[in-house]
């Protein structure tokens, strides 16, 4: 849904809402690609927005019911604090403003709407004029984050599409309606479907780390629906198209580079893009239309009388804001400090997304090396939970090891799946076993000039610049040392001799 | 003593003393039911064994030296729009044909918590949409003192019920003037309390920044008794406001010597002139009993009238969507969803529904919602302005309750607007919220009752009631 609270066009195709213009690379044949999402998340609260009936994903169709959800007469709402509380953490962690705020009916007639009528926000919203930063620094505006409940679930029984249209009959389950959802809108700034799918997987990970919402796309605990125009830079803003049921983050990506395409060979093969509501079909990878800005429905939007206004007070949302965890964003910054990195690295994003930035920042504190834990994490510990089995300890002894050169970094590869697999260690004992010992440097020197003897075609082809000579060179050290030279010492030393001449 | 006048209070403490039983005034009520109740209709349902089953109970607890509440065999009506587990609940209306709420109103609780008799569901006009109870699918109710002649709306059945002694006293809801226009129409006292007074969970809603639940009884001691039950902050309701219920009836021997009575001038023209000689006669009593009368302005009420027609209809059409026929009540079926809702719902609605489901639908629609929905909560915002220049140099307000005493069945049927003038006096209380009640005073035309309105503002139940009380003694 989109909110224009004071126009009834709601066309965005004269006004350009957005300062950020895309790069040469990002346009798509000359065109600039404008995104904005409508993110859905049910709130992780014990009980529904407006009764006492538990919010649970899962169970028996209609066994968490009650007069309030089945909008039975003479059943009124009453508001759940927790989910407020909660609706505001994704603001704050937004970096929105907490407003005072009112609640009114958006009203229409569809059978899984119990009241027929919604109870959302409209022009006075609980959270507004936020952002989000993408992990390369971009900032996309969040317009606003809104409470509401969620519907019903129907399923249509019959017929060949699913829909209500041409089924047998259509089942309701209840327990999803009354759920609380928050609406989170972010503002045109999206340039690109890679920075759309950030923009889903960043706040994805905001709502993890606040405890606001499980945000399983593939429950439905996260929906997007994605809104995608194009024009020429220089240009307003193209009519857009609104598209719905965009499932997971891949989606996010496929559906808008289809409908951008879609779009623009329209564009350029005279056509004219009509503002519809597009329908994502994930197995063939295409839009339909689902409606046209014509047959929308008028929602007759008023101020919901069963509810009195929301104005959170300062210390209310002071108390929510100091409770706040540190945010991914933050943690990246830390992590990437800590073990030498980019915050925009790969690596970086992984483990803050595991949650295992805190694990590393512990090997740190007990004297191990950082960057080498950090690569350690990124690829043992892909299946451990955010607090690992294996104690930073040994993970520190073992960055130790292979910093000094005690052993390879093959073979510390080695000691690190021992590690996951016994869920710790003394690896110290455990490089023993092994027989592994990393060369000294001396001993290291004088078998690199017996390999550079064996192999005199190959130190000829590498000294006059053919860099995959190399290979043989480092087999025939690796031959002679049996598998105890450290590769990067190997390189480095060849390397080197290689520039004396 | 006639079974109709009983009062709440004398029932109440005589059952608890045990020199009266329960049982014996529900005998009472229902041989009156079974006397008059085919001519008058008062009920959409007589809730007989139950009753007798509860009066049973509450002579045993008598007998037994156990307490009883403060209503102890007080047999009450209630307007069939309040949720009765598993008792049917119609809003006199097709619709809801069948249907039997899984739940109690709170009133209902409250009230049954204290010992109270319930008697049956009282009719109404259709989901409370009425002045006369002529839009009730089940048929109209008639005036116990002239059958010829309407009860009043929409609350009719549950003033009729009173004034047949079918019952104590009864409940029924105000939305626009459907307690205080019956009452006065059927020489009863009726209370419209303070919007958020009395908890509405439970009440089927019709306007809900509107409704308000209040009593029916024959005496102010009564009505003053039954708000002490049923007010009071209920953590069901939203709206409810954080105040107990007040504290009343130490209010009734205090007189208003020194209250300030605030009289219209510039009152909307339209009232005959037997019920113009009563209010004149009440403000005579007041006077007398050492009240001051001060001239008050009230130019927004007139329009008050316009803008309840937009705000009560547009709340009306969004609270009544949800009869579509899928979880209760009527289903007609059809070839698909749209066409069942359709069906269902013309069938189920009469035309007085339909019409304000339309005029609703309409006022809040994308293009016409600034110039009519808009509007008239803007009015709304005025009436409260022109209410608080006025409570500024008053402590009440004095007015006719009805423009005229009980009308003929017909009389405004054919004519909307002439039915809606009924409601003029009585309809800007409740778009500002306020608290109102009408009081018999004296009679007009064919000797039928009148009834004056006393308004006050939020929260002034207090000094209404000193006024009220005041008033029935000079009656």
């Amino acid at each position: 849904m989109t909110i224009s609270a004071n126009t009834s066009s709601g066309a965005s195709a004269s006004v350009n809402l957005s300062s950020i213009v895309a790069t040469a690379e990002q346009l798509i044949d000359g065109w600039e690609l404008v995104v904005g999402l409508e993110v859905h998340v049910e709130l992780a609260t014990k009980t529904k927005l407006f009764s006492g009936s538990a919010n649970r994903f899962g169970d028996e169709p209609n066994t968490h019911i009650d007069p309030v959800t089945l909008g039975l007469p003479g059943a009124l709402p009453v508001l759940n604090r927790q989910a407020v509380e909660l609706a505001m953490r994704i603001g704050l962690a937004l970096n929105c403003r907490v407003q005072p705020c009112t609640f009114h009916r958006k009203n229409y007639f569809y059978p899984d709407l119990s009241k027929a009528y919604q109870i959302s926000q409209y022009d006075q919203p609980l959270n507004v004029d936020g952002f989000l930063m993408l992990p390369a620094d971009v900032r996309v505006g969040i317009e606003r984050a809104h409470l509401e409940e969620d519907t019903g679930k129907s399923t249509h029984a019959g017929g060949t599409s699913g829909r209500i249209q041409g089924s047998d009959y259509s089942l309701i389950d209840f327990n999803r309606a009354g759920v609380p959802l928050v609406e989170i809108v972010s503002r045109p700034d999206i340039r690109t479907s890679d920075q759309a799918k950030q923009y889903v997987g960043e706040l994805r990970a905001i709502l993890l780390a606040v405890g606001a919402s499980d945000a399983k796309m593939e429950e439905g605990s996260m929906r997007c629906d994605v809104n995608v125009s194009v024009h020429k830079l220089g240009t307003p803003f193209g009519t857009r198209c609104e598209i719905k049921n965009v499932n997971s983050i891949r989606s996010v990506g496929r559906a808008i580079d289809y409908e951008a395409r879609r779009q623009i060979d329209l564009i350029s093969s005279g056509g004219v893009v009509k503002q519809q509501t597009l329908h994502w079909d994930d197995s063939v990878g295409r839009t339909n239309v689902l409606r046209t800005k014509e047959d929308a429905d008028d929602y007759r939007y008023f101020l919901e009388p069963d509810l009195v206004p929301l104005a959170p007070d300062a210390a209310w949302i002071e108390r929510v804001r100091a409770a706040l965890p540190p945010l991914p964003a933050a943690r990246r910054e830390v992590l990437a400090k800590l073990t030498g990195q980019s915050k925009a690295s790969e690596a970086v994003a992984v483990i803050v997304e595991r949650g295992q930035d805190a694990y590393i920042g512990e090997v740190a504190q007990v004297g191990g090396d950082a960057a080498r834990a950090l690569i350690y994490v990124q690829q043992a510990f892909a299946e451990e939970p955010a607090v690992p089995r294996v104690p930073a300890g040994d993970v520190a002894a073992l960055s130790l090891m292979e910093k000094n050169a005690k052993v390879t970094s093959t073979q510390a590869k080695t000691l690190l799946a021992e590690l996951v697999a016994h869920g710790g260690g003394d690896v110290l004992a455990m490089a023993k076993a092994k027989g592994f010992e990393a060369m000294a440097t001396g001993a290291l020197e004088s078998i690199v000039d017996q390999a550079i003897a064996a192999e005199p075609g190959a130190w000829a082809s590498y000294k006059a610049g053919e860099q995959k000579a190399i290979g043989a060179l480092v087999g025939a050290v690796m031959k002679l040392s049996a598998g105890k030279a450290d590769g990067k010492a190997v390189t480095a030393l060849l390397q080197a001799k290689a520039a004396v001449g | 003593m006639s079974p109709s006048r009983r009062t709440v209070v004398d029932v109440a403490s005589a059952v608890a003393n045990g020199s009266l039983s329960a049982m014996a005034v529900l005998e009472e009520n229902l041989a009156a039911i079974t006397a008059r109740e085919a001519e008058i209709h008062a009920f959409n349902l007589v809730t007989v064994d139950q009753a007798r089953e509860r009066a049973t109970q509450i002579d045993a607890d008598v007998r037994a030296g156990k307490t009883v509440g403060r209503l102890a065999g007080v047999t009450i009506a209630l307007k069939d729009n309040m949720c009765t587990r598993g008792v049917e609940t119609t809003c006199s209306s097709k619709i809801l044909a069948g249907w039997k709420p899984p739940y109690d109103a709170t009133v209902v609780r409250r009230l049954a918590d204290e010992g109270a008799v319930f008697v049956g569901k009282t009719n109404l006009d259709e989901f409370a949409m009425g002045s006369s109870t002529e839009n009730s699918a089940f048929g109209p109710t008639r005036n116990p003192l002239d059958t010829s002649r309407v009860p009043g709306g929409s609350s009719g059945g549950s003033a009729a019920a009173v004034a047949a002694g079918f019952a104590t006293a009864s409940l029924g809801s105000d939305t626009g003037g459907s307690i205080r226009q019956p009452a006065a129409l059927c020489g009863l006292v009726g209370v419209k309390p303070t919007y958020g007074m009395v908890s509405r969970q439970g009440l089927v809603a019709f306007g809900s920044s509107l409704d308000q639940i209040g009593p029916f009884t024959t005496t102010v001691a009564d009505a003053a008794l039954l708000m002490e039950v049923i007010a009071g902050h209920d953590p069901l309701d939203s709206t409810s406001l954080p105040q107990p219920a007040p504290s009343l009836a130490g209010e009734l021997g205090k007189g208003v010597q020194g209250m300030r009575i605030g009289r219209i001038t510039d009152m909307p023209a339209g009232s005959s002139p037997d019920v113009l000689a009563q209010l004149e006669a009440a403000f005579d009593a007041l006077r007398n009993a050492g009240a001051t009368v001060v001239d008050v302005q009230m130019p927004s009420m007139l329009y008050g009238l316009t803008a309840y027609y937009l705000v009560a209809p547009a709340e009306a059409s969004s609270n009544l969507a949800r009869f579509d026929g899928v979880r209760f009540g009527l289903r007609v079926d059809a070839k698909d969803v749209n066409s069942m809702y359709g069906a269902t719902r013309a069938a189920g609605f009469g035309d007085e529904v339909k019409r304000r489901i339309m005029l609703g639908t309409y006022a809040l629609s994308a293009g016409y919602y600034d110039a009519y929905y808009g509007k008239a909560l803007k009015v709304r915002r005025l009436i409260a302005d022109d209410f608080a220049t006025a409570y500024a140099k008053c402590d009440a307000i004095l007015t006719p309750t009805s423009p005229t005493v009980a009308f003929k069945f017909g009389d405004k049927t054919s004519n909307p607007l002439a039915m809606y003038l009924c409601d003029v006096f009585t309809i800007p209380t409740n778009l500002a919220g306020h608290a109102a009640m009408s009081v018999p005073f004296g009679t007009g035309e064919a000797g039928l009752p009148v009834g004056v309105q006393i308004l006050a503002p939020a929260l002034g139940e207090a000094p209404m009631f000193r006024v009220a009380a005041e008033l029935e003694r000079a009656r």
